[in-house]
Parts: C-alpha cells; structure tokens; sequence
C-alpha cells in the first residue's frame, strides 16, 4: 500500500535559475556535500521560493554539477534550482550571496532557457590555475614539456575500490607556465573525462616524468569551468542562456 | 599584546588531512573580535571531534553570552583528530581556536564543557598541544586557568589534577562572575600570582578549586575525610541554578557549520530540568528544578533560530520534552505557523505514552517524519518499578502500536542493561515486548513495513543520584544479557527480521564508571592512558579496553585498589563519596532512601504533580519550581516561503 502525505502536491516549478559562485580562501577545504548544505540553507535564509520533490522527504529542487575537489579553490561552481514562484535573477543572485559565508560568493544569476540543453552538457571542461610556491619556473616548464611529449602518463588514484591507474596526460588539453610575484604558476585546461583528471594527478604526472616535487603543497584554482571552444579555451557555460534571455521576443534561438 | 593567528602555518598541513572543513571555522553566526580590544579572553572546547562538539547548546550558550559582553571574547576549539595532531607536533603548531585561529596557550581562560567523563584523555591531548603544563600545580601566571563544565563536573576529582577549577550548574552566569574576577585581577597586575586568582575564583559561587581542598584516605581504601587547606574558601560548594530562562535566550544566533554534525537541526530548550525521579538519571538530578521557558519565549526563539540558520528542522530540547505544561498547544501552534514550508519539528527520546503520539503526529505535519523514539528505559515492569520509570507493558505496546497505527514505520525503544537489582529475565522481556510491538503493528497498520530497533546500553551509576551506591555490573554480565537477547530477538526470523537490535558492548561502561565514581586517584589511570596514546575513548576505533585496563592495573596498585573496587563494588551508606563536598542540592539522606525504596520496588511521584517530597535542591538553593501554563498563545507570523 502506497502511502502520500495528506494535503495537496507541492507547486510546480515555474523557472530554473543558473548560479556560478565561488569556493575562495579558507572554505576551499569545503567539500561538495558541505557546500550544497551550506548553499540549501542560504537559500532558506534568502526565502527563496523553491519547489520541493512530492512524497514524505520532500527535497527541494537543486542540481550540484562538476564539483572541484576539497582543497581546491574555485571561480567557476555551477548549480541550477527551480523555482515554485517567479523571481527576478538578479534579487536572487544578491540575495543568496548576502546570506552566503565570506568565500562563497554569488557571482551570476541567469534564467535556463528550455529547449537549450542542460547545464551539465556544457560542463566538460576546466581552466586551472596552480601555485606553486618554492617551485623554479625553468624546472616547471622542462617538467611540463616532457609531460606534453608522453602519449600516456599513468598515476595511481584512490578510489571508492582501491587504488587504479588513470591517464593524466589525455584529458590535459594544453599546460603553460607563468610567474607571477616570483612564484611559478601553472596554467592547465582540463577535459572532465570518467576518472576525472584533477590538478593533484597531473602533480602526481610531473613527479612521475620529470622528478618534480614542490617543497610547498600546491594550490589550485578553478578559473574556468565550460564546453571546449575551438581555440582550446573554455566557453562560458551560461552564455547560451544570457543570449537567450536578452534576444527579441519571437526571435528564432540561436545554436 | 597582539595574538598572531596560526592559520597560515597550519593551512599547509590541512591539506594532508581528513574533513579539514572542520578546522577552517567561518561557521554561519561565529564571531571574532578583535584581541586587544577586551580585557578577558576564553578558549571554549568540547573535548570531542567538531562534528560532535559544533552543534552542543552549553557551548554555543556561553559563546554567546560572553562575546556580548564589551570586555570579553570567546572563541572554540575542539578535539584534533590524530591525523593533524601528528603534523602540529612535527611543524610545532599549538591547538588552535576555530575563529581565528589563535592559539589556546594566550587565553586567559579555557572553558572545556564535560558531557561525558569520555572526553578526559581529549583534555589531556589538548592541553599538550596546546604547550600548557598538563598538571595545574605546574601552571604560572601566562598559562590559561583550566575550568571544567557540564555535567561530569559534578564529579571533577579524577580530572583535579588537570583542571585548575569546576564549575557546578548552570552556565550562564558565573562565566561572568569569572570573567569578572578575572579582568579585576588583570586590572591590578596580577597581586598574588595564578594562587591568588584561584583563591579569588573558589569564593564566586558555584566554582570549586580542587588544589584548595586536601584528601585523606582509611586504611580500606576508601576516603577519611575532605578537608578545606584554606580557611577563606567554602566548605561545600554549591551548584549554580539560572531561574527564569525567558530572560536567557541562548543561543539566538545559533552556529551553523559548513561540515556536517552530528545534529542537522537547531535546537531550542523548552525547560531545564527533570522532576520524573528516574533513579538512574544524573541529568533528573543535578539539573533540578524545573524551569520552564514560556510558550511565547519559545515562539519567538524557534523564529529568530530559523532566521539566523536556515536549518529546516527544530528540535524542542529537555530532558522529557512532552512534560512541558503547554507542549499540546505549542506543538499545535507551531506546526500551523510553519505550516508549507517543510520545517520539521522534532522531541527528541520521547516517554513511553499515547500523547506523545499525537504529539509526533502534530509535530512532523510540516516536515519529514522519519522514525518515533520511546524510552522504556527498562525491560520488565520489575525493573522499571526500580528504575522509578512506571509504565505498564500493556500501554508501551499500546503506544507504539498506535504509532504504527498513524503511519510512522520506524519505532525505536531505547534500554539498559546491568540496572540494580537485574536478572537476566528482566532483559528477556526486552525481546518478548519487541515481538508483542511487531505482531500488534503489523495488525493495526496492515502492513508488514514496519520496524522496530532497540538500542541497549550498559548501564554506568552516576554520581547525585539514588543509584550512586551500586555496585555496576560488569562487562561480562553485560555482555552475557546482550547476547541472550539477540538470541531471543532472532528466534522466530520471520518477527525478528522486522526486529533490529544495536548494542554496545559492556567494556566502554566499566571504564566510564571507573571516571563517573573515581577519585582523585584515577587522575594517574588517565594521564597514564594518554601517555600511552589514549584519546577520542567515545569512539569505538579509538577506544581501548586493554590500554585501560592495563593502566588502571598498574597506576591503582599502588594504593591497594583495582578497576574492580571503583566499579562493581557496591559503597555503604556512610561511605564518604568523592563528591561529597560538591552540593548539587540534593539530601543525601534523601539519596539514600530513594535507593532503598528502588531497591524495594517503590515508587516515587514527580513534584510538579503530587507535591514535594523534599529531595533537597529547592531549599538548599534557593529555588523554585517554574512552570506554567501562562494562558498565552503563539501569533501567527508573517507567512514566508509560500
């Protein structure tokens, strides 16, 4: 016997809203669990609208995507919520953010436009930014070159069933060194390929190629996250919505 | 004097470690004030993991009240896992406070908060991290006075050489009795040293300076006499009682981590206190009277927490929440006020009756309801007759069918096991009821789905109450009940598999009792467990019997005593107990009766009901019974999230 809660089904979601928001200084050690907590409750605290699921443990309506590691910084977190009453993007954007911890903030709001593909789909790719303090910038880019040349650099991952060995070197798209205030800085495009590649293999990659061991745990950013443009860069992932919501009314969707 | 914060030395380090969200702070409504604009500085710790210690209401009371004041900060610090320990140690960090990251060694105070005596070797761990000597005699004027709380410090001898004081009672109040103290010694330049303070400290009421008191001990081990060394502080020192808890609405800014706790909800305590007599309760008797917070107080805090957090479930905190005058009208109004916007609210560990079904019923409307929690507490009417927990077999099945009746699937019964005067028929009851719950649940509720879990413990006898005399059972009769009631519960698999059964074995208890009942002479059995690498002792894969037990061998020899003595030998009635000169209130001649009356079956009423039956604590200190009902009513709110 199926059993539903009495009294009417929740209201239905009326819009989707498309968030990027940031995980900065301390709060990069926060892992995606702790920052959907954290994201579900300022958006009670912002008296958000949300549509929740029906049944006894109503949920309400969010998808986290493509989360960055724990330890690793971000400018470029995405998620999508719907919404049980209309509201204006950008009041939810500064509302959220307001009630969001210092590090996470709210960067951009934009309504999902239907029939544009999901979010997701144009998830497959990072822009990062690793510091690596203690690190020379000759031995850096000596590391990075012999890296480029392999086929196939295999490093053990820790997974949920042990330890298995992935390809680092397939999902890198392009590596490139700086410096910046003395520090060598290493700038990488990323594909999110099943095992994702993240900046911790490729260390593990230049330390298993060319000897590299910083003196200094690395830091990594996410600058970027989004589709893999022609050019090698990343595409910005609301774009398509923006250009949407700002078109003509009547005006035919571009692809 | 600037106090440098230790972030960026230990940020290094936090990204070799497990959940190192939990040493960031940032939490939603932390606070951090500026160092040298206050005269009085206190670390507060929950002497247990972040996920534990986060969400405990004493700890984020005292934060509260004591960063509002102008001359004083709080910051919190809790228990470092082993695995950041080690790299503190190699790269010569100190424990830290969570807010900014200062280190506990500069505080003038640290505040550490004793739910359970299973904290004292995290002390201990902290204390040495934290580079403070671990032994209060060893301490000067730089060190932090080291002042113990909650409700093991009813009982602080066996932590009396590591603690510089205990404070009896409620909180909030003395910690600015102290802070007063403290910031007037400060203020003339520190006369008479870290012995002055203390001795300053011992006359606020309510503090307890064990350096100031000397013990003696008979030729049987047990003690002769606790004697004052100074004439100038009490003899007995009495617990702190906070009376009117409307006037104190803490937290109001409840602290909302980013890492998971092991409480996802707020909580709001409706009253303090327990008159229900249950002899086994340490809580029911050192917390007395009962002081209710009205049903408007209680309004307006749900409101003001659920703005401030975000958290979509309230858990309407006591000792026996559904005791409160005005529970029936509150649930009611509080489930309307937030009616559609799925906000939960919840009682934890109800009492085994009907009402509190229709309390739950009320009280999930709103949110999710997930399972219904009763506490027997014991298994056969015989035993909870002793107990002092009167509830009849029939109306326990009754309620839970009823429960089951009403759509709830899970039903847990919490037990104990090795209770004064236990046979191990009283235990294979437990099994009998659980089968008579599943049989009568499915029948009401029509449905196979349901379930039932008894969680059972060992029991461990607690210092200020009737059951202080007992002898405990020991871990081989716990263990022993234990399995001949898995054996019952699994008899007829076709019962037993809607029956889960979750247990801890006895070995935990023996070494919780020996620090509930010790004295100061177990305080070498814990340094001693530390030094051989003891800590986090509430956690099963951190917790060693053998390392324990071994100590408690060898450290007690020397006085002629053993783990035994402490634990499973019952005291006499003149017997001088180690926390005899601590005064929680109660009589202890009135102690001594209920234990005999327990130990005959007889039971005691409950003093909001059927009138005093001089248990001690209101005269002794000074208080009263609060309770209402006040006649008022919850407005409805503004509706949000609609």
């Amino acid at each position: 016997m199926a059993r539903t809660p009495d009294g009417p089904p929740p209201p239905p979601t009326v819009q989707k809203l498309r968030l990027r928001y940031t995980k900065r200084g301390p709060l990069r050690f926060a892992s995606h669990r702790d920052l959907a907590r954290a994201l579900e409750r300022a958006l009670r605290r912002a008296q958000v609208p949300m549509a929740f699921s029906a049944g006894f443990s109503p949920h309400p309506k969010i998808s986290y995507m493509g989360a960055a590691p724990t330890g690793t910084a971000s400018e470029a977190e995405y998620f999508e919520i719907g919404l049980s009453a209309r509201r204006d993007p950008e009041q939810v954007r500064a509302a959220l953010d307001a009630s969001l911890p210092p590090g996470i903030d709210v960067l951009e709001c934009v309504e999902a436009v239907e029939g544009n593909g999901s979010l997701a789909d144009r998830l497959d790719a990072t822009r990062w930014r690793i510091d690596l303090p203690g690190v020379d910038a000759d031995e850096l880019s000596a590391a990075v070159q012999t890296f480029l040349a392999h086929e196939v650099v295999l490093v053990a991952k820790r997974t949920k069933n042990g330890t298995k060995d992935v390809d680092a070197r397939a999902a890198v798209v392009s590596a490139a060194v700086s410096v910046e205030a003395g520090c060598a800085i290493l700038l990488l495009v990323v594909r999110q390929l099943t095992p994702t590649v993240r900046p911790d293999d490729v260390m593990a990659a230049l330390a298993a190629v060319a000897d590299l061991h910083p003196p200094l745990p690395a830091r990594a950013v996410r600058e970027a996250q989004g589709r893999l443009d022609d050019s090698g860069d990343v595409a910005d992932p609301l774009g398509p919505d923006r250009v949407a919501s700002s078109r003509c009314q009547g005006e035919p969707a571009q692809v | 004097m600037t106090v440098e914060s230790l972030y960026p030395r230990l940020e290094p380090l936090l990204a070799q470690v497990q959940k190192p969200i939990q040493y960031v702070g940032g939490e939603l409504n932390a606070q951090v004030k500026p160092w040298d604009d206050v005269a009085v500085h206190w670390a507060l710790m929950y002497p247990d993991a972040y996920e534990v210690g986060l969400p405990n209401q004493g700890l984020m009371i005292l934060y509260e009240v004591l960063n509002e004041r102008p001359d004083a900060l709080a910051e919190r610090t809790y228990a470092v896992w082993p695995d950041l320990a080690g790299l503190m140690r190699e790269h010569g960090v100190g424990q830290f406070t969570v807010d900014a990251h200062r280190p506990v060694r500069e505080f003038d105070l640290l505040g550490v908060s004793f739910a359970t005596e299973l904290g004292y070797t995290n002390l201990l761990e902290a204390l040495d991290l934290a580079g403070v000597p671990l032994h209060a005699v060893d301490r000067d004027e730089s060190h932090p006075v080291v002042v113990a709380g909650g409700h093991a410090a009813f009982n602080p001898e066996p932590v009396s050489d590591f603690v510089d004081c205990a404070v009896l009672g409620d909180g909030e109040q003395v910690v600015g009795d102290i802070t007063d103290v403290v910031a007037a010694w400060k203020e003339q330049g520190r006369p008479g040293g870290r012995v002055e303070l203390l001795a300053r400290l011992s006359r606020v009421d309510g503090v307890y300076v064990p350096r100031f008191y000397a013990v003696s001990y008979a030729a049987d081990g047990t003690i002769a006499e606790v004697r004052r060394t100074r004439d100038d502080v009490p003899a007995r020192v009495g617990k702190r009682t906070v009376m009117d808890l409307d006037e104190w609405p803490y937290p109001k800014q409840p602290l909302v981590p980013l890492a998971e706790s092991v409480h996802e909800r707020m909580s709001v305590e409706i009253f303090r206190g327990c008159t229900r007599g249950c002899r086994f309760c340490q809580a029911g008797m050192i917390t007395r009277p009962v002081r209710e917070r009205t049903i408007t107080g209680i309004g307006s805090m749900v409101d003001a927490g659920l703005k401030a957090t975000g958290y979509e479930e309230v858990g309407l905190l006591s000792l026996s929440s559904a005791d409160h005058s005005e529970i029936g009208q509150l649930a009611k109004e509080l489930a309307d006020r937030y009616e559609g916007t799925n906000t939960g609210l919840s009682l934890p560990s109800t009492r085994v009756d009907a009402f509190n079904v229709t309390l739950a019923n009320e009280l999930s409307r709103n949110g999710r309801r997930s399972g219904l929690t009763f506490a027997p507490e014991g298994g056969s009417e015989r035993i909870r007759r002793v107990i002092n927990k009167t509830v009849s077999k029939e109306d326990l099945v009754r309620t839970v069918t009823t429960a089951y009746a009403n759509g709830w699937r899970q039903v847990k019964l919490y037990f104990m096991c090795g209770l004064p005067t236990e046979t191990d028929e009283d235990v294979l009851e437990i099994a009998e009821l659980a089968v008579e719950v599943i049989r009568a649940g499915r029948e009401a509720s029509g449905t196979k789905d349901i379930r039932c879990t008894v969680s059972i413990g060992g029991f461990v006898p607690k210092p200020h109450t009737p059951f202080q005399w007992a002898a405990q059972a020991s871990a081989e009769t716990i263990d022993h009940r234990l399995r001949i009631l898995r054996e019952a519960i699994n008899a007829d698999r076709r019962i037993g598999r809607s029956i889960g059964l979750r247990y801890h074995d006895g070995k935990p208890g023996v070494i919780e009792g020996l620090l509930s009942r010790g004295d100061r002479r177990v305080g070498r059995v814990i340094e001693r467990v530390w030094r051989d690498g003891g800590h986090f002792d509430g956690w099963s894969e951190h917790f060693s019997y053998d390392r324990w037990q071994t100590a408690a061998a060898e450290e007690l020899a020397a006085f002629g005593l053993d783990l035994a003595w402490y634990t499973t030998r019952e005291r006499t009635e003149h017997e001088v107990l180690p926390w005899d000169h601590l005064d929680s209130g109660l009589d202890k001649e009135w102690l001594w009766d209920d234990w005999q009356d327990a130990i005959s079956e007889d039971e005691v009423g409950d003093c909001r009901w059927t009138g005093c039956y001089d248990c001690g604590v209101c005269p002794t200190m000074g208080t009263d019974i609060q309770i209402g009902p006040t006649g008022r009513s919850l407005l409805p709110l503004t509706p949000v999230n609609r």
